[in-house]
């Protein structure tokens, strides 16, 4: 408890809300009759279905698999049967609908067969496969996925595993009541990410507005066999900011445009510990998650909710009150509108947030910037947001990334003390995702030039190769008629097989070039294109003959 | 709407309210030094910049209401008022009200858009233009020979009385600048009753209460400490070392330090985020200059004061300043 803290620059104290829903036990929320599923519920590529619209899934079955590296499976929550696979409504601000697989429970909850993972035994990647098809993800919010996280890399070990148990934002209270109820189980999944990355220092941060969760974090720690430090942070937001705890408990900063396994330190959210102990020593993929249902309800509390559960039904097991204007998943600071009530929760759901007007009360329209530099004052990446702004509605995105724009976290810090009350985490977002369509455009005529430049260049290499082919078949020619005039001599055999050797060449560095725009096509077409592929190379077989019979004789 | 949903129970209106807030402890003790006319300055150049502002908010087709309430014209309408001789005739007052408002803060854009401080440029055009009124300040009331009640200010002030003799009288600066140009040596020219313990008499406590006002401001967070600490170490360290040079021909860096438009200037108009620079250091480098430059002007300008002309001066400066002295972000001290 003696450790050294350091401060970030800036930061809020925003009134916490927290007594309202952290002393309530987790509740478990009641089996839904209909889960609906997205597949991208996770930062990556969407993970690909692998049921069929009928079919009977049991509870833990995986009914999406990860696609790529970066990606993970997603399950079904319960036993039932798939009814659809097709675009719902998900927990995005845009409403744009999303693929889901949606099953239909059938109240028996029943489970696949569950093996526990025998972690010390398994070779490191084996084990990260598991993690990746368990379907585990970062629980803090940014849903990454968690067996990339747990690869160090070339770097083979990151010496410092930090626990964040920081719930930074207002009214969330999930973390705090996991901590509390089950820091046993967190520091099991502990256990498998010091396996894992080779870990020796080991901090959980927890800021000291929970001295409970605290508290139990400590014994829990003091009944493992290695050392595991709780440390009690200043309550403060952005504090639970992984870049911002990393300063907090080391004093490092993670370098601009890096991530903070380059300095040696990975960050989890506890939530995903435990997830990841659930998998591990119990064989359960990631079904479920505790969600804070806060706000306008009457029985603020949190619950244990099976992913696919409509927010809607957590609302009202939670006590819907009228004056309901709007559901925010996550915190108010950084927390995302909901398009409608009856979204799904995902595996980023810490937080169903009620709106009314009382509560969180319209803000004023907004005034002129007055440079007043409060934003400055309270930006925890140090940037000067009032200088950003200017950028951003000036639409001069070169000046705005010069001024760093892309080190701003959008922690809405800058936002919530602007007496102007400009929306300036929006116009961040906005100059952001300019900058990115730009850069993609110009990626894609860059791509188009390469490719014309590419094209000229094969025009020109193809006319040169004809001409020097039919050089080497006139030369041939010749050789033939001065071999016929005078058989076996010597210095004609050289020049032939000098003149062999670079038509092999030429064929070689053209069989280097052949286009290679053949992947992923429909199996119509290959196999139109293996036919293909099968003549000419008969045909080349064909053309080849002549020179060798020649050789030999 | 995007996160986030909460927000500071902060406003314009709010900051600027307390820069008036802050500016009462020196109208106080203005009417106790100097009597009661500036009450009608301050009330003349108020309706002037509200009506101004709101001309202006229809013309450029803005809604009034939440413009008009931001109390900026109001604190513009403050600070020049301030800055003027308590006496000065109407005219002089709405002529400088509306410069400041229509040309110095809308014609450039309007709240938040200004690159100049509007109050400072309405007392430029005023001293360049009418340098004779602008010397109209009211005796302090413990050297003066005759006392005018409001009425009486009021009428002097609309040109309804004659200015009775011995109620006006050549301020500190004004003195010492005389004087100076007449070969007296600094001591001997402080000798003379205008000037007080440590500033001029009466001033000095002018320079005080807004001193009180500028420590209202930065305990509210309204300003930082950088501008107003910067501003008065660059004032002293120049006076200072022009003092150290000659003491015969420099005042005492005190004597400077202690007048109530420098305390104004530092305070209140050097710290106008609109117009100043931004970043810490930018802040520091801001105030600095604006001291230098206020000492320059004084010693050798053609002007008794230099606190308007060495503030709109950094003014041009300030987007210079805040390009050359941007932070270090989170993250950016990498060695690769």
């Amino acid at each position: 408890m003696s450790r050294e803290l350091f401060r970030f620059h800036g930061g809020v104290h925003p009134p916490e809300h927290k007594a309202e829903s952290n002393s309530r036990p987790v509740h478990p929320a009641p089996l839904p009759h209909r889960l609906v599923i997205p597949v991208r519920q996770h930062i990556g590529n969407p993970a690909k279905p692998i049921v069929a619209v009928g079919e009977r899934v049991l509870k833990g079955q995986m009914i999406a698999a990860p696609d790529g590296v970066i990606s993970t499976a997603v399950h079904a929550s319960s036993s039932g049967t798939v009814t659809a696979i097709d675009m719902q409504p998900v927990p995005h601000p845009s409403g744009l609908p999303d693929l889901c697989i949606t099953i239909d429970t059938d109240g028996r909850d029943e489970w696949i067969a569950r093996t526990p993972l025998d972690y010390r035994a398994m070779p490191p990647e084996a084990l990260r496969q598991a993690v990746r098809d368990m379907g585990i993800a970062g629980l803090g919010g940014a849903v990454f996925p968690s067996a990339v996280k747990l690869d160090p890399g070339p770097q083979r070990v990151i010496p410092t595993l930090i626990l964040n148990g920081c719930e930074c934002e207002p009214w969330i209270t999930c973390d705090d009541r996991l901590m509390r109820d089950r820091a046993d189980e967190i520091l099991q999944g502990v256990t498998v990410m010091r396996h894992l990355l080779g870990s020796s220092e080991i901090l959980v941060g927890i800021e000291d507005n929970k001295p409970e969760a605290i508290a139990a974090m400590q014994a829990a720690a003091g009944r493992l066999d290695f050392a595991v430090e709780v440390v009690a942070v200043p309550t403060i937001y952005p504090g639970g900011g992984a870049k911002q705890l990393i300063t907090t408990l080391t004093g490092k900063e993670v370098p601009s445009g890096k991530l903070s396994t380059d300095i040696g330190i990975q960050v989890f959210n506890v939530g995903t510990a435990y997830a990841l102990a659930r998998a591990v020593f119990h064989g359960e993929p990631l079904l479920a998650r505790l969600v804070t249902v806060t706000g306008h309800v009457l029985r603020p509390q949190n619950f244990e909710a099976l992913i696919g559960t409509p927010m809607q039904e957590l609302v009202q097991l939670a006590g819907e009150r009228d004056g309901m204007t709007g559901l925010i998943m996550g915190g108010p600071m950084m927390g995302q509108p909901m398009p409608r009530p009856d979204v799904p929760v995902v595996k980023a759901t810490n937080c169903i947030l009620v709106k009314s007007d009382e509560l969180f009360p319209p803000l004023p329209p907004p005034l002129p910037c007055i440079r007043c530099t409060r934003c400055a004052d309270v930006c925890p990446a140090d940037l000067q947001p009032q200088d950003l702004y200017r950028f951003a509605r000036a639409q001069d995105f070169g000046r705005a990334q010069e001024y760093h724009l892309f080190d701003c976290i959008e922690c809405g810090c800058c936002n919530y003390v602007c007496p102007s009350h400009i929306p300036l985490v929006d116009f961040y977002r906005y100059a952001k995702s300019e900058i990115w369509a730009r850069e993609k455009e110009k990626k894609a005529a860059d791509l188009a030039r390469q490719r014309h430049e590419f094209r000229l260049m094969r025009l020109e290499r193809e006319k040169r190769e004809k001409a020097e082919k039919l050089a080497a078949k006139a030369q041939a020619k010749r050789e033939e008629l001065t071999a016929a005039a005078a058989a076996g001599d010597p210095e004609a055999e050289a020049k032939k097989a000098l003149i062999a050797a670079a038509i092999e060449r030429a064929r070689a560095r053209k069989a280097e070039v052949t286009p290679k725009n053949t992947d992923a096509v429909p199996p119509a077409v290959q196999r139109e294109i293996d036919e293909i592929e099968a003549r000419r190379a008969k045909i080349l077989a064909q053309a080849r003959k002549p020179l060798e019979s020649e050789k030999e004789t | 709407m995007p996160a986030p949903y909460i927000a500071e129970r902060a406003s314009v209106t709010q900051v600027m309210a307390w820069v008036l807030i802050a500016l009462l402890p020196g109208i106080v003790t203005y009417v106790w030094v100097f009597g009661p006319g500036i009450l009608v300055t301050l009330a003349i150049a108020t309706v002037t910049a509200l009506a101004g502002e709101a001309a202006m908010l229809k013309a450029r087709g803005y809604p009034a209401k939440p413009f008009l309430t931001d109390l900026s014209a109001v604190v513009t309408a403050w600070l020049l008022a301030l800055s003027l001789p308590s006496l000065a005739p109407w005219w002089l007052v709405v002529t400088g009200t509306l410069f400041a408002i229509v040309v110095a803060k809308h014609l450039y854009g309007g709240l938040g858009q200004n690159v100049f401080n509007p109050a400072m440029v309405g007392y430029a055009v005023l001293i360049i233009s009418f340098p004779a009124q602008m010397t109209h300040w009211a005796a302090p009331l413990q050297l003066a020979h005759a006392h005018l009640d409001l009425a009486q200010s009021a009428a002097v002030i609309f040109g309804l009385d004659r200015l009775p003799d011995g109620t006006t009288m050549a301020t500190p600066l004004d003195t010492l600048r005389t004087g100076l140009l007449q070969q007296h040596t600094v001591d001997e020219i402080m000798a003379q009753p205008i000037f007080g313990r440590f500033g001029g008499t009466g001033f000095e406590w002018l320079a005080f209460a807004f001193w009180i006002g500028g420590l209202i401001l930065w305990a509210r967070r309204i300003i930082s400490w950088h501008v107003p600490m910067a501003f008065l170490a660059g004032l002293w360290l120049t006076a200072g070392i022009l003092h150290f040079y000659d003491t015969g021909r420099y005042g005492a860096p005190w004597f400077h330090f202690f007048a109530p438009s420098v305390a104004l200037g530092a305070f209140f108009i050097a710290t106008d985020p609109v117009s100043g620079a931004t970043t810490p250091l930018g802040k520091l480098l801001f105030g600095l200059g604006a001291g230098f430059l206020t000492m320059m002007i004084r010693t050798w300008g053609g002007y008794p004061d230099g606190v308007a002309f060495a503030i709109l001066l950094m003014n041009v400066a300030a987007p210079l300043i805040d390009a050359y002295t941007q932070p270090r972000v989170y993250g950016a001290r990498s060695k690769s």
